[in-house]
């Protein structure tokens, strides 16, 4: 733990500024996970700027019928909301099956989806991890992998020690369904304020394991935007995990079905939350039979790496997925037709 | 054959005398020791699994404005005795496992101490490690006794030559998990040296016992016992790992003595645990039984692997519940142990039994399953008349009444039929037996004064927040033959007479005694009208004790799996135990107990396991949020239950202990149920979705 200096700016725009301009800041909201690493070591800011007042606390509908959230509603106030829980049920199923009662009394829009990844070996500064010292190697890679990705991983595998390995996962459940929203990010930068579609925010490891989002240093969210779903759209939220409360997803599916089409969001299994479109794309027009959805999986997953690992591996994984959206999505369809 | 006490106050549903002021947030634990001015000491830890430090660059943190002082094996002072390796911290350059303490930070806060530490550059020459324990690893070793002090080895007649002959046999290997205690305290020792003090040493530990720590920092120091005070009035949980002490209590020591004067304070984090306070080993069983077509064993045998530290033995007993539980000519036990460059196992809840009780009660259910046997029916054909290790009578044994309650509260008999299913849910249902022996520690001495017109008892003994303090005023008020509320029992602290250690289930059995003791020597002496300040002092070695007679708490578990045909995933709707446990002293504090041992047995089945990372040579999932313990959503209906037991060979109470067998057997009864469900039968534990995942339709 290292000392840092605390700053609480009197509107956004200050606190961009100000974040802007020290290169070792960070943005603080709700804290449930960037308290963790400065007690860690993982994080080591100069600078924490203090944004919980800052942005908008405020759930208001928009003009095209759908929905603006506010950076610092919280996710329990999120999961809460009315109009959420009726148009939007993935959210509020994903929201209530992420971290505890207390966490997501803290936990807010803007926040939980710049939660960085639960990899054991990124919380452990004693290990060397690409993600959190660049090019120091990769410990995940032949090590615990039971909760690391399978897709999107990067081209360097398995080497442990190339600068681009990385196996980590995204670990919000939110972030999972907002995907499959096509939910829309207001940002504000130092350059001004910017919108950036949903499933574009975060990254894959790529060249740099190191960056999970596409935001610059110094932009901040200040809302999340969720466009309309389709009418008699249908739409869920399943979480598969080692125990029934609190632990992250082993996977998870965020799902909409809506007349010929059916979107997929998939968490646990990359290191973004994970838009099925290949999926998707089988699944176009066509009818959505058990079989067809596994087909449908059987084809997003073609490019799917099982991760061996000390404890087994997570080959498990390619299974359990398909298996999970094939149960999803027939719930959901069941329900359409009822 | 004792005479019991007669029952008043014991047997009663007393409030616990400690819950206002835990719940009010009031009972002190030892980080929280309100002291004068205290500094904070941070471990700094070994990041190689084996090798040598050969350099440690103390200077960036004490250049730390608020660091008081740095401690490594170059500057902390040289103990009085370096022959428990575990204890005998900052005396070498030596690094014997991964997470090994190499250097301790005093600082004016914990903060400080913390930056402090990160701030300490050690450099290592390492050395290949081997953490890695396989059931043919070359240097596997016969030790010489196994915890604490059983036979290693056990044989009588001819297991081969029964196997190769019987009608049914099994003959398959199980395997439990590493598991960590991971009491919701964390260990923490705040020690003020005060030289000029009559008593120089005050340590407020989190502690099993005040008395046997004390009697390890004296050692390890080189102190007299009359230079040292331990306290310990509340523990948060201990399990075993605060039953001896760890090194952290010697480096808060170590670090006091740096500061004289200045009370330090040490509190370890979750991760630190995870290397520094013990853990239970992995265990390996392969088993054998062989049985008639009646289903009486003809053989039945348990060849355990497990791993202990290469700097300190501890050599878990998991064959010895295999010795006593059930009825068979041919008989083995076997222990061996790989010694490994890995943390240093201890205790953890039922030590042996736990793990013990695993692979013998799922193959139990192997073998009823190939017999065409019900597993309940199995069991009580081989009821064993006398213990079959001993040849001793029985104190009490009343297993087969336990499977028999069990199976009537459960419906046992119109239980679904195998692969049953239910919408979305596989059901499946198990049964296991439970034991833990009934023990009596050699030492503890309880004090009884009459003050005040109300009689005051004094004992060393440790309430790990499992009702000591609300049991033992009802057995001295029933010794006394007084109300309860005319009696307060005072303990945690070395100035009161001397008491054994919080393990074993044995602390309300030992303490209780002596307490007993006391109160029939103190009306002898002072009769029924006492004067204010008459004292006397009782020891356990005075109480009745039996020999004759083989003692054990027996019990029988009931569980209901439902496994999700899509996905795998595992609940437990419900749970039951039965157990025969002697006199229940309080239900209250008991059913606490119990369900509590059950939930542990639950997360060891389906959840808990450290996952080492053989690479790295540590635990790679050491925190709470990735190492899992169940949480209420995993399971719906929990009861225990208890039989009117009567046993006049145990103690005066009648009491057995309650501590640990409910932990016992439960992995067992899972694992069958989840067998019953899905046809998967899962020798390796714990039970996750994907083991089950390809027996899914």
């Amino acid at each position: 733990m290292k000392p840092f200096a605390f700053a609480r700016p009197a509107d956004a725009a200050e606190a961009v500024a100000t974040v802007a301009t020290e290169p070792r800041a960070v943005f603080l909201a709700g804290g449930t996970n960037l308290v963790d690493h400065l007690k860690l070591g993982v994080a080591r800011p100069d600078l924490v700027v203090d944004v919980r007042r800052l942005t908008s606390r405020e759930i208001t509908d928009t003009a095209d019928g759908g929905l603006r959230i506010g950076a610092a509603v919280t996710n329990s106030e999120l999961a809460a909301d009315r109009r959420v829980r009726e148009r939007y049920p993935v959210l509020a199923q994903a929201l209530l099956a992420g971290a505890t009662g207390q966490l997501r009394n803290l936990a807010t829009t803007g926040g939980n989806p710049l939660q960085r990844t639960r990899c054991v070996y990124f919380q452990d500064v004693s290990t060397p991890c690409n993600k959190r010292e660049p090019g120091s190697g990769c410990s995940a890679v032949g090590g615990y992998t039971r909760y690391h990705a399978i897709l999107g991983t990067s081209a360097a595998l398995p080497d442990p020690t190339a600068p681009e390995t990385c196996i980590a996962t995204h670990p919000s459940d939110m972030a999972v369904a907002l995907a499959v929203l096509d939910a829309q990010v207001q940002v504000l930068g130092p350059a001004g304020a910017r919108t950036i579609p949903f499933a574009e925010l975060h990254r894959l490891p790529g060249d740099d394991p190191s960056r999970d989002t596409v935001l610059e240093h110094g932009e901040l969210i200040t809302a999340i935007d969720l466009p309309p779903l389709p009418a008699g759209a249908r739409s869920a939220y399943r979480k598969v995990r080692d125990r029934a409360s609190y632990a992250f997803a082993l996977v998870s599916v965020a799902a909409v079905v809506a007349d010929g089409e059916v979107r997929l969001a998939l968490g646990g299994v990359a290191h973004k939350p994970w838009r099925a479109s290949r999926a998707e794309e089988a699944l176009r027009g066509g009818p959505v039979a058990d079989d067809a959805v596994r087909h449908a999986m059987d084809v997003e997953l073609t490019t799917a790496q099982p991760q061996p690992g000390v404890d087994g591996g997570n080959g498990f994984k390619i299974p359990l997925v398909t298996r999970t959206v094939v149960a999803t999505v027939r719930d959901l369809t069941q329900e359409t037709q009822a | 054959m004792t005479e019991l006490l007669e029952p008043r106050a014991i047997g009663r549903d007393t409030v616990r005398r400690d819950g206002e002021a835990k719940v009010r947030g009031t009972a002190t634990y030892a980080i929280e020791t309100p002291v004068q001015h205290p500094a904070y000491v941070h471990p700094v830890q070994a990041t190689v699994p084996l090798g040598r430090i050969t350099g440690i660059d103390t200077s960036a943190a004490e250049a730390i404005e608020g660091v008081v002082a740095v401690l490594t094996h170059e500057n902390a002072e040289r103990l009085a005795s370096t022959d428990d390796r575990e204890f005998a911290v900052l005396q070498s350059d030596e690094v014997a496992f991964r997470g090994q303490v190499v250097a301790v930070v005093v600082a004016e806060t914990s903060e400080l101490a913390r930056q402090g530490a990160d701030a300490v550059e050690v450099t290592y020459a390492e050395q290949p490690h081997d953490s890695a324990l396989r059931v043919d690893h070359p240097d596997l070793y016969k030790p010489e006794k196994i915890n604490p002090s059983f036979e290693t080895d056990t044989a009588e007649g001819d297991v081969a030559a029964a196997m190769a002959t019987a009608h049914v046999t099994v003959e398959e290997t199980y395997s439990t998990a590493m598991y960590h205690n991971n009491p919701l305290e964390m260990h923490a020792t705040t020690a003020l040296w005060d030289p000029s003090a009559e008593v120089p040493l005050t340590l407020w530990d989190s502690t099993q016992g005040v008395h046997p720590d004390r009697a390890a920092v004296c050692e390890v120091f080189g102190l007299e016992q009359e230079q040292v005070r331990v306290i310990c009035p509340f523990v948060g949980g201990g399990f075993g790992s605060k039953g001896t002490p760890h090194a952290h209590v010697f480096l808060a020591t170590m670090a006091a003595r740096a500061v004289p004067g200045r009370p330090v304070k040490l509190g370890l984090t979750r991760q630190q645990m995870f290397s520094l306070v013990g853990y239970r080993t992995p265990t390996i069983q392969r088993m054998q039984l062989a049985a008639d077509r009646t289903g009486r064993l003809q053989a039945i045998a348990i060849d355990v692997v497990e791993q202990t530290s290469r700097i300190k033995e501890f050599a878990e007993q998991t064959g010895v519940p295999t010795r006593m539980m059930y009825a068979s000519p041919n008989r083995r036990t076997t222990h061996r142990l790989a010694a490994l460059d890995v943390p240093v196992p201890s205790w953890m809840r039922a030590p042996g039994e736990c793990p013990g009780m695993f692979g013998p009660e799922v193959a139990m259910d192997e073998l009823a399953e190939r017999l065409g046997i019900d597993p309940v029916e199995l069991r009580i054909r081989n009821e064993p008349e006398r213990d079959p290790e001993t040849g001793k009578p029985w104190s009490s044994r009343n297993l087969v009444q336990c499977l028999r309650e069990g199976a009537e509260r459960f419906g046992w008999a119109d239980r679904p039929p195998a692969g049953h299913r239910e919408g979305a849910w596989l059901v499946g249902t198990g049964v296991a037996s439970s034991v833990y022996p009934t023990m009596r520690q050699a030492t503890s001495t309880a004090r009884i004064r009459y003050e005040d017109g109300r009689y005051v008892a004094e004992i060393g003994a440790a309430d790990l927040g499992t009702g000591a303090w609300t049991v033992l005023p009802q057995i001295a008020a029933d010794a006394l033959d007084v109300d309860e509320g005319d009696v307060e029992v005072r303990i945690g602290d070395t100035r009161y007479p001397i008491a054994s250690v919080a393990g074993g289930s044995s602390g309300t059995n030992t303490w209780g005694s002596a307490l007993t003791v006391a109160a029939r020597e103190f009306r002898t002496k002072f009769g029924r009208s006492p004067a204010d300040g008459d004292e006397v002092s009782g020891d356990v070695d005075q109480a009745s004790k039996d020999d004759a007679h083989a003692a054990y708490a027996f019990g029988a578990q009931f569980v209901e799996v439902r496994v999700n045909v899509d996905t795998g995933e595992l609940r437990v709707p419900r749970l039951y135990g039965v157990f025969g446990a002697g006199r229940i002293i309080n239900p209250r504090t008991a059913r606490s107990q119990l369900l509590g041992g059950m939930t542990m047995g639950l997360s060891m089945a389906l959840h808990e396991n450290s996952v080492w990372d053989t690479r790295l040579g540590q635990v790679a999932n050491h925190d709470l949020a990735e190492y899992h313990v169940t949480v209420n959503a995993d399971v719906g209906d929990m009861q225990a239950h208890w039989l009117d037991e009567h046993d006049p060979y145990v103690n005066v109470m009648g009491s057995k202990g309650i501590g640990e067998i409910g932990i016992t057997g439960t992995a067992a009864a899972v694992v069958n149920a989840v067998h019953r469900a899905t046809g998967i039968r899962i020798r390796d534990l714990p039970v996750t979705l994907d083991k089950v995942l390809t027996a899914l339709p």
